[in-house]
């Protein structure tokens, strides 16, 4: 490290110290140069970290922002007759509608100009009612007077001349242009469900008649003709005065709807049987209307005093019979009375509009209302979004249109449905569920983040019991009692545990351990039993041999003593298990379980983490309680034992006590630890999202879940951004605990320095 | 401090509680199990993957399960255990219950194509007459895992040249023929095929970028005809290729073995698809010692076969090595430079001891979260831009915007900075003022006083910071999953096609190779040995560089230790 400072040496005229020499001045530069360099780095390395934390709230902000809602201009469309029926078309350029005269117009639903008015063929008869068959392909069927049904499409032709977007509507015929006769009389609710083959009508007649008819369509392989046959037919007088009929989409359910009475006669379709009467349910108020949402499961119902109601078919709690069950209800905002409904086509979100012109939009399963604005004036008559929801068309009863351009991507999430139960489609009770996809698109997903949650600190809970003993206890022993000599060469190897790939651990404990514990489950419990009882057996019989045999091992050894001991106990206890499973438990503990105590095995369960995670984490904590036991002050034990108290009392009465807070923050850093872990997790668990305490039963955690999940994930979808929010979660979680015990670590030091 | 424990005045159980001497003991105990953890844990994943290698005995016999008729069995014996009769009888196994337990075997009968599965569990008292006839052979093949069974005759144009006990002579030769064959076959498949396939997709691609840079043939008709040459050379070459793997394809095809099951199956089985045979019970010690080495050879410079369940792991060493040496470029510069900004020039105060505590906490951050951050802003975000800028002529499909080895390696860059800063930090922290003060009052400037004086002295520290951070980096796999493995590379990130190094290339990995055999292969019970195996690797090396950091770490505070004095 000497240095050459003689004159001679040719470099050391750069060197040159004087001010203002040019050797001086390039120096200047360079160390200028240099503090720049650094500033601009360091920062910009600290900045990056910290991009981490702005990213991911940045990835999950959207999750916040309600409904964005853009006014169109609001003009007035002139139509003959009353509406019937409206549609926005998929790109939201063009809305539609059907009078009761038969005629269809296709309106520029920004201006309002008619892009196409064509009559339909009905000649002199007038429409009653429109039923949707297929609202994705704009599919209809128009009930007569005279009570045939005729069905249409609405189509849209999209075309690139001179490369603009040109949309041209059409309206074509694909059952024929002639209508098919369905009943006596005009129809008042008509319903079509099934396509292709299996058709079936459903509608009420002028005496309140319910008519169900099934069609049936076949195509001559030759000659292509389809022809149609009735297939069944019935008609019956529902126990209600039948307004309004509702069809599910699979046509196992019926309901008729009292509107005045406010009651809905839930029915079970069977075939060509008589529909079976389940159950006559009530509602606060007169119905308003009522309609399907996505997925055909859940009915909405917009009551006269404010309330839309959501319903479904489900089990009653004793799981014998169904009910329709009511889900949850939307309180609209104001006291204007509900006027009109209107629902997305592959969401659950709905809009109802009011007598006084409001437009409120819900999401059924976040229970969320997601906005609501006066939107025309006088009453609300027709809502329609277009099917990719990004467009809302409101109508009034003067004929006033108004359109929105709406952005509404994330309705699903709310705080609530996030840590709440929630009744789902298709469940009997509110529940927590984590189901973020299905092979069905128009599928509910369910986000809830309890039992994940809840599978993240169970885990992490089984691993601290198995890590936070062993690992603070092996820290009192090596930082108090072991001979240095033999600390030098424990504490790095138990260190070296920390460095193994937690996918190792992971691996072991799934292939591994989980089977291993599966087959020696009595031995996992003897040996937990056995081994805090058998040491300090050993100790006592230790303590009373005589002198010559206890001064071979010089004390600070009892550790390596203990080994051979330790690995006796541990081989008795496993070479043990199979008699003692054979005399205590039948041969097979995990029957014995489930059939004497009730409780479930799987092989990769919580104690298989619990041990393989425990084992993660106790270098960590281990490590860093046995620095802050390491290094309490000695004049503070060697007072301690000057005066009279015993190892054991100085440990318990002096050391601990200084030293708790450092083993509080190594706690602390192994919790972090264990709640972020995912391959352990990943592997040793089913990975089931459940929430159950139970030692034999896996879980799903936040990090595995992200993990599975995050590579299927569709960019920007509220799943995605979920996923993100389970991360920023975890980060804050962990980042939280560390910064704790890093503060309490760094006032430890402090007070150790002072003492 | 140490423990007395040869005071005292009586030996009575309440003077021992008394003393805490039991509680003392409790924590020896935990010392005692930690340790023993460690070091079974270790030792596990060696002995349960490195006797996969070693050429086990065959061993023949019948087995004769009540009620049925007697089969014969070639199989090697692996693990026994204890089985309770209670779970054979609700297995449904018809068991003497007289007697409380019965050892089970796991025996491996190969033959996955005659037989379904290559393993079976047997029970031990059903294998009646053992032997370990010398004519047993395995067959390792390229598919269907091994054989297991007696050559009966060496064919060659589907004449028999050899038959009977002659057979195993004569056939090992033509085996090291038709291993030559296939390995030329391989060379040109995977090498001048690959080749002329890059060049070829290359073509394409500059072709569709003069067609977005909106030049056609009628306006650039030099540069169209160039690429159209180009495609025509290249064509010719692979013409040429191909008339020469099809005469390698019928010389490889030549010969053939005929083989026979233990129960009497015929098979012939040709020498393209066998890797190598022996007869395990014939063979000498040295014999065996020189196959397990080939074996261990084959693992680790080998390609994986069959699903990742056989062969070797050489693409997965060379993604991890590869991939954690990018990270090294990134991590080293950015790392020291953090650290010399925290300990060097920024203001000693409150913030800086806040920016110190939230990086030294980043380090605590599960790795997902970072693999989340990689996937989101590396991939989507700036790889995504990437493609838009720089690769638009091969959109749709992405080029950067999609996981590979260079978002993997920035991704645990950012994982492992905090790990090098602060080690940098400790390091610097750790140089006595004196020196530095010395270093000024001769006249060196700051930055001449940094570079000649502290760095150097702190580049133990740095190195020490540095293999901390590789052995995180290469046991890392969760973050991996999201940012750029995969388990099945078709080419490495390095080759001989121009530039060489394809960092926009999804690669293997050791850790996610684990992962992967052990819990998505279909062949579990097969595959689980070369698992064991591929950690004892993985093991052994963060082993190594943990323990080379704890060295070097020491060595620094001894040379400290002397400075301070």
């Amino acid at each position: 490290m000497s240095q050459n400072l003689t004159t001679t040496d040719p470099l050391a005229s750069r060197h040159s110290i004087v001010a203002g020499g040019s050797a001086f001045k390039t120096r200047y530069l360079m160390d200028l140069l240099a503090k720049w360099v650094v500033w601009v780095g360091g920062l910009g390395v600290i900045a990056a970290l910290l991009l981490i934390f702005f990213y991911l709230v940045s990835e999950v902000a959207p999750l916040f922002l309600g409904m964005q809602v853009k006014a169109r201009p609001e003009y007035t469309l002139i139509t003959e007759g009353s509406t019937l029926y409206t549609a926005v078309e998929e790109q939201g350029e063009i809305g539609m509608q059907v009078s009761d005269t038969g005629e269809v117009t296709f309106f520029d639903l920004s201006t309002g100009a008619i892009r196409l008015r064509q009559k339909l063929p009905v000649g002199a008869l007038k429409l009653t009612a429109i039923g949707e068959i297929s609202p994705e392909r704009g599919l209809l069927a128009a009930a007569l007077s005279d009570g045939s049904v005729l069905s249409f499409a609405h189509e849209y032709a999209v075309s690139y001349p001179n490369d603009k977007r040109l949309i041209t509507p059409a309206i074509s015929f694909p059952q024929g242009e002639t209508s098919l006769p369905f009943i006596q009389g005009p129809v008042t609710s008509l319903v079509l469900r099934g396509e292709g083959d299996a058709r079936l009508y459903a509608g009420i007649d002028s005496n309140k008649q319910v008519h169900l008819k099934a069609l049936s369509s076949t195509q001559n392989m030759i000659t292509g003709e389809t022809t149609t046959e009735t297939a069944g037919e019935l008609s019956f007088a529902p126990s209600v005065t039948a307004d309004q009929l509702l069809v599910d989409p699979l046509m196992h359910e019926l309901y008729v709807l009292d509107h005045s009475k406010g009651k809905i006669a839930f029915y079970k379709l069977n075939q060509a049987e008589q529909p079976e009467l389940v159950e006559i349910a009530s509602t606060a108020s007169p119905i308003v209307d009522a309609r399907f949402l996505a997925g055909g499961i859940s009915i909405v119902v917009a009551l006269e005093n404010g309330t839309v109601s959501q319903l479904f078919a489900a089990h009653k709690a004793d799981g014998s019979t169904q009910t329709l069950a009511h889900v949850r209800d939307f309180k609209l905002p104001g006291s204007a009375k509900p006027t009109a409904l209107g629902s997305e086509l592959r969401r659950r979100t709905f809009a109802v509009g009011d007598a006084e012109g409001r437009v409120t939009v819900f999401y059924t399963t976040s229970h969320r209302e997601l906005f609501s604005e006066k939107a025309v004036d006088g009453a609300v008559r027709q809502i329609a979004f277009n099917p990719r929801a990004q467009v809302l068309m409101v109508k009034s009863d003067s004929g006033k249109v108004h359109a929105f351009d709406v952005r509404n991507q994330h309705p699903e999430f709310s705080f609530s449905s996030l840590w709440s139960k929630v009744w789902y489609e298709s469940y009997d009770k509110p529940e927590w569920l984590w189901q973020s996809s299905s092979a069905s698109a128009d599928f509910e997903p369910k986000f809830s983040f309890t039992p994940l949650a809840y599978g993240t600190l169970k885990g992490a809970f089984y691993a601290m019991i198995f890590a936070v003993p062993l690992a603070v206890m092996a820290a009192i022993f090596v930082a108090n009692f072991m001979s240095p000599n033999l600390r030098q060469v424990v504490k790095p190897t138990v260190e070296l545990l920390a460095a193994l790939p937690s996918v190792i651990l992971g691996f072991l404990a799934g292939l591994w351990l989980a089977p291993f514990v599966e087959s020696n489950l009595p031995g996992m419990f003897m040996l937990l039993v056995l081994l805090p009882v058998s040491i300090p057996l050993f100790g006592y019989l230790w303590f009373n041999m005589p002198a010559a045999v206890r001064y071979r091992v010089p004390p600070g050894y009892e550790g390596a003593l203990l080994v051979p001991v330790v690995a006796f106990v541990v081989w008795l206890c496993f070479a043990l298990t199979k008699p003692v499973e054979a005399l205590a438990f039948g041969g097979n503990m995990q029957n014995w379980l489930d059939q004497v105590l009730g409780i479930k095995y799987t092989q990769r369960n919580a104690m298989v983490v619990g041990i393989a995670m425990g084992i993660a984490v106790v270098p960590t904590i281990f490590s860093i309680a046995e620095d802050a036991i390491f290094s309490v002050p000695k004049q503070l034990s060697l007072g301690s034992l000057a005066l009279g108290a015993s190892p054991w009392q100085t440990l318990v009465g002096v050391v601990l006590p200084t030293a708790s807070p450092g083993i509080f923050s190594a706690i602390m850093i192994g919790m972090g630890r264990a709640v972020g872990e995912t391959m352990i997790v990943l592997m040793a668990t089913g990975n089931t999202p459940v929430t159950d305490a139970s030692l034999f039963s896996g879980m799903r955690t936040l990090s595995a879940n992200i993990a599975v999940e995050m590579p299927e994930s569709e960019v920007g979808s509220t799943h995605f951004r979920l996923l993100f929010l389970a991360g920023l979660v975890l980060f804050i979680f962990t980042f939280f605990f560390n910064t704790l015990a890093e503060i309490v670590r760094a006032r430890l030091r402090k007070k150790y320095a002072s003492i | 401090m140490t423990l007395d424990l040869t005071a005292r005045d009586t030996t009575s159980v309440a003077t021992y509680v008394k003393s805490g001497q039991p509680w003392v003991w409790m924590t020896a105990a935990a010392i005692s199990v930690a340790f023993i953890i460690t070091v079974a844990l270790l030792m596990l994943t060696a002995v349960r993957g490195l006797p996969h290698f070693w050429p086990a005995a065959l061993v023949q016999g019948e087995y004769r399960e009540p009620g049925k008729d007697a089969t014969p069995i070639l199989v090697e014996l692996l693990d026994s255990e204890e089985i309770s009769t209670a779970r054979l009888l609700s297995a449904g196994q018809k068991v003497d219950s007289a007697v409380p337990f019965h050892a089970r075997v796991l025996a491996k009968v190969g033959n996955r194509d005659v037989y379904g599965a290559d393993f079976r569990y047997l029970l031990d008292e059903w294998i009646a007459n053992r032997s370990k006839p010398a004519d047993a052979t395995v067959l390792e093949r390229m598919e269907w895992g091994n054989f297991q069974g007696r050559i009966v005759s060496v064919k060659q144009d589907g004449q028999i040249i050899a038959s009977g006990a002659q057979s195993f002579a004569v056939w090992q030769p033509l085996q090291a023929r038709a291993n030559k064959l296939r390995e030329e076959l391989h060379a040109i498949e995977k090498k001048e095929i690959g080749r002329i396939n890059y060049a070829l997709e290359r073509v394409r691609l500059d072709g569709k970028r003069l067609t977005l840079a909106g030049q056609t043939e009628a306006s650039n008709p030099a540069a169209f005809k160039a690429l159209t040459g180009r495609k025509a050379s290249l064509d010719a070459d692979y013409e040429t290729l191909r008339t020469r793997l099809a005469k390698l394809k019928t010389e490889i095809a030549r010969d053939a073995l005929v083989m026979k099951t233990v129960d009497g199956q015929e098979q012939e089985v040709a020498l393209s698809k066998i890797v190598r045979g022996y007869q395990p019970n014939n063979m000498e010690l040295t014999a065996k010692v020189v196959l397990y080495f080939q074996k261990l050879g084959e693992f680790v410079f080998d390609e994986p076969r069959e699903a990742n369940t056989e062969g070797g792991i050489f693409p997965a060493i060379f993604g991890t090595v590869m991939m954690v040496l990018l990270m090294s470029v990134f991590v080293t510069p950015f790392g020291i430079l953090a650290a010399l900004y925290l300990r060097e020039y920024a203001r000693q105060g409150l913030v800086t001891q806040i920016i110190r505590i939230a990086v030294n906490n980043l380090a605590g951050v599960p790795s997902i979260v970072y693999g989340m951050f990689g996937l989101g802003f590396f991939v989507y975000f700036l790889g995504g831009n990437i493609d838009r800028l720089f690769y638009a002529e091969s959109l749709p499909s992405p080029t950067f915007g999609t996981p590979g080895i260079l978002w993997s390696s920035l991704t645990l860059a950012i994982l492992t900075l905090p790990v090098v800063i602060v080690a940098t930090e400790e390091g610097l922290a750790r140089i006595p003022r004196s020196l530095r003060e010395a270093s000024l009052a001769l006249g060196a400037t700051k930055v001449e006083t940094l570079w000649k004086v502290v760095l150097p002295m702190a580049s133990p520290a740095m190195m020490t910071g540095l293999i901390l951070a590789i052995a995180r980096a290469a046991g890392e796999v969760a973050p991996l999953m999201l940012v750029g493995v995969v388990k099945l590379a078709p080419s490495l990130p390095l080759d001989g096609n121009f530039p060489f190094v394809h960092l926009e290339r999804k690669f293997m990995h050791l850790g996610f190779h684990i992962y992967d055999v052990g819990f998505q292969s279909p062949n579990v019970e097969a595959a689980r040995p070369l698992v064991y195996a591929t950690s004892f690797l993985l093991v052994l090396v963060i082993v190594l560089l943990n323990v080379s950091a704890i060295r070097i770490r020491n060595s620094l505070r001894e040379k400290y230790k002397a400075l301070d004095g």
